[in-house]
């Protein structure tokens, strides 16, 4: 990094992600702590990359099921039909219902693929130790952060939906797999973005967190 | 209103921890979360907010009377909160038939049906972080108020995070007014009382969220946990040995 702007890892400094102390490592110590909140302190997320990957990973191998797998039954006397997220947008799209069902179409199937993209591509190009357009990629790990939570919406929709409509012997409505399913895709994805250090977008290729020695000591 | 700092020196650390950190002498220093990048940060100007110069990441904005205000929308919140998980949220009429659910309600039928994963899921996402969240606020805002703050007011702040990141009340009413719509072609379909205190939640919350300043509240804390801890086994230590003597 050069000079004019320094971090506080090529300083030797930890920040605190908690209470924003910066603080300087005891000499052999090993592991950090900061010295007002007691967090436990590290240049950077251990295994970031690695653990972000095996998180994306479980996500996308769970995508499938969560698409192809029924989330909802409805009984009716005599009769049975099952749903996946996909025809329960169509079922909710009508001439009142369309923008509700564009929430749902986006929230549920566009947002956790689109989401898996963003950060597959933010860890391919940390990992080639990409510099350029630190700015346009810390933005897009924002709007990951931001949006990812509003896939849950599909799991409270069937949540409601069943708990509501238990008109038996009428009609109920049950739960299917593919909530399960769905509902890892978007804890998954959000453990990912938990999971990735942002700061490494930053740092210099070749400089891996564990191999730096803290400089003053 | 509220006390003076107990301690007028900055980083007046006593964490005789092994492997704590050395503070530094210049407080105002702090390292970007998104970019890592240090800088010097002066108070910041009133209705102004500073960024990061390279990552544009917002870095601290001034909060006028932060502490007081939080306190009034937390008390708030804590209202509607009962209101919301006590009182039923959707109601049903269909065929003559009525039938209520609340939160928890919808986690338990999905439980009964044989999703208690996704059950508990959706109890912790709607119920229990929301819960915690305004719990741990409430003791964080009440401790401050001691004109020494206790340690475990920290400790309280530090699980914010995760409890924000977790409570998804207004991801839920999204999902509520999907599952009306659906529901709607078929039943009747009763707005509860719970309905609209989710709503007002879902406003207190995040007006909490951008009157909260957690610099104040750190700076009023000013000891580690770890301090106190060791602090109170040396006196206790101390007069041990004050005992002992004849």
């Amino acid at each position: 990094m050069s000079a004019s702007s320094p971090t506080a890892m090529d300083l030797g400094l930890q920040g605190c992600p908690v209470c924003s102390l910066v603080s300087r490592p005891a000499p052999g110590a090993r592991k950090g702590r900061c010295p007002r909140c007691d967090e436990p302190l590290v240049f950077r997320k251990p295994a970031s990359v690695e653990r972000t990957l095996a998180y994306l990973t479980a996500a996308a191998i769970c995508y499938v099921p969560a698409n192809l797998l029924p989330v909802m039954t409805t009984l009716t006397a005599g009769s049975r039909e099952s749903d996946t997220i996909l025809q329960g947008v169509v079922l909710l799209w009508s001439p009142t219902g369309w923008p509700l069902s564009l929430i749902v179409l986006f929230a549920s199937v566009m947002i956790p693929s689109a989401k898996i993209a963003a950060l597959l591509y933010l860890v391919f190009t940390v990992r080639r130790g990409t510099l350029a357009s630190g700015a346009q990629r810390v933005r897009l790990y924002r709007m990951v952060e931001l949006i990812g939570r509003w896939s849950m919406v599909d799991v409270f929709v069937d949540t409601f939906t069943v708990a509501l409509v238990q008109l038996q012997p009428l009609m109920s409505v049950e739960p299917g797999p593919g909530l399960l399913f769905f509902a890892a895709v978007v804890v998954l994805t959000m453990l990912a973005v938990e999971s990735f250090d942002p700061r490494l977008i930053w740092d210099a290729p070749g400089l891996k967190p564990a191999q730096r020695k803290v400089q003053h000591a | 209103m509220w006390p003076a700092r107990f301690s007028k020196v900055p980083l007046q650390f006593k964490n005789q921890h092994p492997d704590c950190n050395q503070p530094l002498a210049d407080p105002s220093l702090i390292a970007c979360p998104h970019c890592d990048l240090l800088q010097r940060i002066s108070p910041v100007p009133p209705g102004a907010s500073v960024r990061c110069p390279r990552c544009a990441r917002e870095l601290g904005r001034s909060r006028a009377d932060s502490l007081n205000r939080s306190l009034a929308l937390t008390l708030a919140a804590l209202a509607l909160y009962l209101i919301a998980n006590g009182l039923p949220m959707l109601g049903l009429h269909a065929a003559g038939r009525e039938a209520f659910t609340t939160v928890a309600g919808g986690a338990h039928q999905l439980w009964l049906d044989g999703q208690p994963v996704v059950a508990l899921l959706v109890l912790f996402a709607a119920v229990i972080a929301p819960g915690l969240q305004i719990g741990f606020l409430l003791l964080v805002l009440l401790g401050c108020r001691r004109e020494r703050p206790p340690f475990w007011v920290g400790s309280c702040l530090r699980p914010l995070h995760f409890t924000r990141t977790w409570s998804m009340i207004e991801v839920m009413l999204l999902g509520v007014l999907v599952a009306l719509t659906k529901i709607a072609d078929y039943a009747t379909v009763l707005p509860g009382v719970a309905l609209f205190a989710l709503f007002g939640l879902v406003l207190l919350l995040a007006a909490v969220q951008s009157c909260l300043d957690p610099r104040e509240v750190w700076e009023r804390i000013e000891w580690a946990e770890e301090n106190v801890r060791l602090h109170s086994r040396l006196h206790s230590r101390a007069q041990r040995e004050r005992e002992a003597l004849p």
